[in-house]
């Protein structure tokens, strides 16, 4: 008999009250694993974003648009080496609850500027020879069946009109934290079809994105742009991609901030319960512990059978609730309205914060039943009687 | 023979509150290797706790305790555990088996302290189980066995490791008289058969007529010895 098969059989001494505990703690790490996996979706952009890519935007508003004009003005400024623009286009596809990014972009410089959408270089040049060709992110393709060649028949709502685009090619991004749910086409086929029919709308830009050589000289070149155009009846706001992003994020930041905090609360639940389990069983075995201490077993025997067994069941709780989490989530995902959060992965870090969890979790359930046998006295122990 | 224990001006003093208990007084005793002493006399006389201080699993207030010439006293605990381990085998009223192991792995339990290979361990727990005649009962679990078995099993664990000496509390105190019996002849073998040092708390006349000797304490003095 080995010390592990020891404490094994320790484990499973009380099959009900064990698989319980086990239950709760799966339940707790599935519940746990659910709120970061909503977290990490809701920040998902943020993570996303490059420190050397500024976001242009309205002072007022994001929903306000700027002049095209200002391009040449923001490429003259020092650091910056790439100017690109997109207009936010909204639009019905098929229906209403279809939802997808669909943006009106610059075909010459938007995929340099996001090397994390990977297209074949062929991909790109029919792209940007094609007036109404539009690139999709391969889950969209997934989603609705797209291949190169097809096309899509789209409603606008902010630029209205039937408008059709051509796919040219499909992007998959760079890693599973990328939007892979985005639709892109031509700003120029945006901007002629508002020349003729707003004239108002045209040769605007929703933002604008600048790639910048230094990411260290972000806020400086950002003040630079800002300034360029203070006092004129669009003022911007620059900031870098990843604080632009956190715009968005920071307004359900309460709600963001209520979901941390109770993940956090649930690794308090897990504790709880296993504690009170481990409080039960070292009480019922404290004949056992004086039996073993006389036998010859030291505090180190004492410490490896219960926080052994304390890490058993938190381990076993937590891979279970870990192994149940991948399906739990991917049928979340399924639930919710399509495109909701166009980034929704498990992310590493949420299991390795689970899997510490439950061994932290297991050191800390084994603390108080440990001091109580490495304290007691034998004698005491052996007229112990419940 | 040689004293294997030799206790001098042994006192024990237990603290309740701000009361000061006197559990032993002053006592000094020899023990020859290989004899068989059973300790008598009423409850709270002192008896148990002298066997606890023996056992080293109790510290004397004051006095010394010389077991095979070691001052057990002067052990750390950690020491003290390693020296039970090595010469101390226990016997207690109520078996103290561990109820998920089975007869077998309750007996290598002591075993598992010792460096002791696998195959090794095995043939000592089988020679252990055997000397108890409980060979064919080696993977049993303790709630399937009698009182008398269960019994039988801890002196099979007690006797695993080759203890110089047996530490037994009231080892017929939950059994019926057949099973008392056959406990007894059990002790009385291991003294005889193996030489092993035993020391037995009793309150049980019959058992204590088993012993060479018979130390009787009363409110923890230690009464002059009567030879059986």
């Amino acid at each position: 008999m080995s010390m592990t098969k020891l404490i094994i059989k320790n484990s499973f001494r009380h099959t009900l009250r064990v698989l319980l505990t086990i239950v709760g703690i799966s339940v707790a790490v599935i519940a746990f694993g659910m709120l970061r996996t909503v977290v990490t979706a809701w920040n998902s952009g943020v993570a996303a974003s490059s420190p050397n890519r500024l976001v242009v935007r309205q002072a007022v508003s994001f929903i306000f648009p700027l002049p095209y004009a200002y391009k040449e003005k923001i490429a003259g400024i020092p650091g910056v080496t790439t100017v690109s623009w997109l207009n936010w286009f909204g639009g019905t596809y098929i229906d209403k609850d279809q939802f997808f990014a669909r943006q009106a972009c610059d075909p010459e410089t938007i995929f340099t500027l996001y090397p994390e959408f990977k297209l074949t270089s062929s991909e790109i040049s029919a792209f940007r020879s094609e007036r109404n060709a539009c690139i999709v992110g391969i889950e969209t393709a997934k989603r609705y069946g797209l291949k190169v060649g097809d096309i899509m028949n789209m409603e606008g709502d902010i630029y209205p009109g039937s408008w059709q685009f051509t796919v040219r090619g499909i992007y998959t991004p760079r890693s599973k934290t990328d939007d892979a749910t985005q639709m892109f086409f031509h700003w120029e086929y945006l901007n002629e079809r508002m020349k003729q029919d707003d004239a108002s709308s045209a040769d605007q830009v929703g933002y604008y994105v600048v790639k910048i050589n230094d990411a260290s000289k972000s806020a400086e070149i950002s003040q630079k742009i800002d300034e360029l155009f203070k006092n004129s009846p669009a003022e911007t706001k620059t900031e870098t991609e990843g604080q632009f992003q956190q715009g968005f994020v920071s307004s359900s930041g309460a709600i963001i901030g209520a979901i941390n905090i109770m993940s956090y609360l649930i690794i308090g639940i897990i504790l709880l319960v296993l504690c009170n389990t481990m409080i039960m069983t070292s009480r019922e075995r404290t004949r056992e512990y004086a039996v073993l201490k006389s036998l010859g077993f030291t505090g180190g025997h004492l410490f490896a059978f219960i926080a052994g067994e304390a890490l058993t069941i938190s381990l076993l709780g937590a891979g279970i609730g870990i192994a149940l989490l991948i399906p739990i989530v991917q049928g979340f995902e399924s639930l919710l309205p399509r495109g909701w959060f166009p980034v929704f992965i498990i992310a590493s870090s949420t299991y390795v914060l689970a899997g510490s969890s439950a061994l932290i979790v297991g050191v800390i359930a084994a603390i108080i039943p440990l001091y109580r046998a490495l304290t007691m006295r034998i004698v005491d122990g052996l007229r112990f009687t419940g | 023979m040689s004293a294997i224990i030799t206790i001098s001006h042994l006192t024990k003093i237990y603290k309740r509150d701000k009361q000061e208990i006197t559990v032993l007084n002053d006592v000094s005793l020899d023990i020859v290797q290989g004899d068989f002493v059973a300790l008598m006399g009423p409850s709270g006389s002192g008896k148990t706790t002298l066997l606890n201080i023996i056992a080293g699993i109790d510290r004397p207030t004051n006095g010394e305790v010389l077991i095979a010439g070691t001052d057990i006293g002067a052990l750390s605990e950690t020491e003290l555990a390693k020296w039970r381990s090595r010469h101390i085998g226990f016997i207690f009223q109520f078996y103290n088996l561990i109820p998920v192991l089975t007869a077998f792995e309750n007996v290598e339990l002591p075993l598992m302290l010792t460096p002791l290979s696998k195959s090794e361990r095995r043939r000592q727990v089988e020679l252990a189980l055997s000397v108890v005649g409980l060979a064919d009962r080696m993977d049993h679990y303790p709630k399937q066995l009698s009182g008398g078995q269960e019994q039988r099993v801890a002196i099979a664990r007690a006797i695993a490791s080759d203890p110089d000496i047996f530490v037994a509390d009231e080892p017929t105190g939950d059994l019926d008289r057949v099973s008392a019996e056959e406990i007894l002849t059990l002790l009385e073998r291991l003294n005889k058969e193996f030489g092993k040092t035993i020391v037995m708390v009793t309150h049980d006349p019959q058992a204590a007529n088993r012993a060479h000797i018979v130390h009787h304490l009363e409110k923890g003095d230690l009464i002059p010895q009567v030879q059986s």
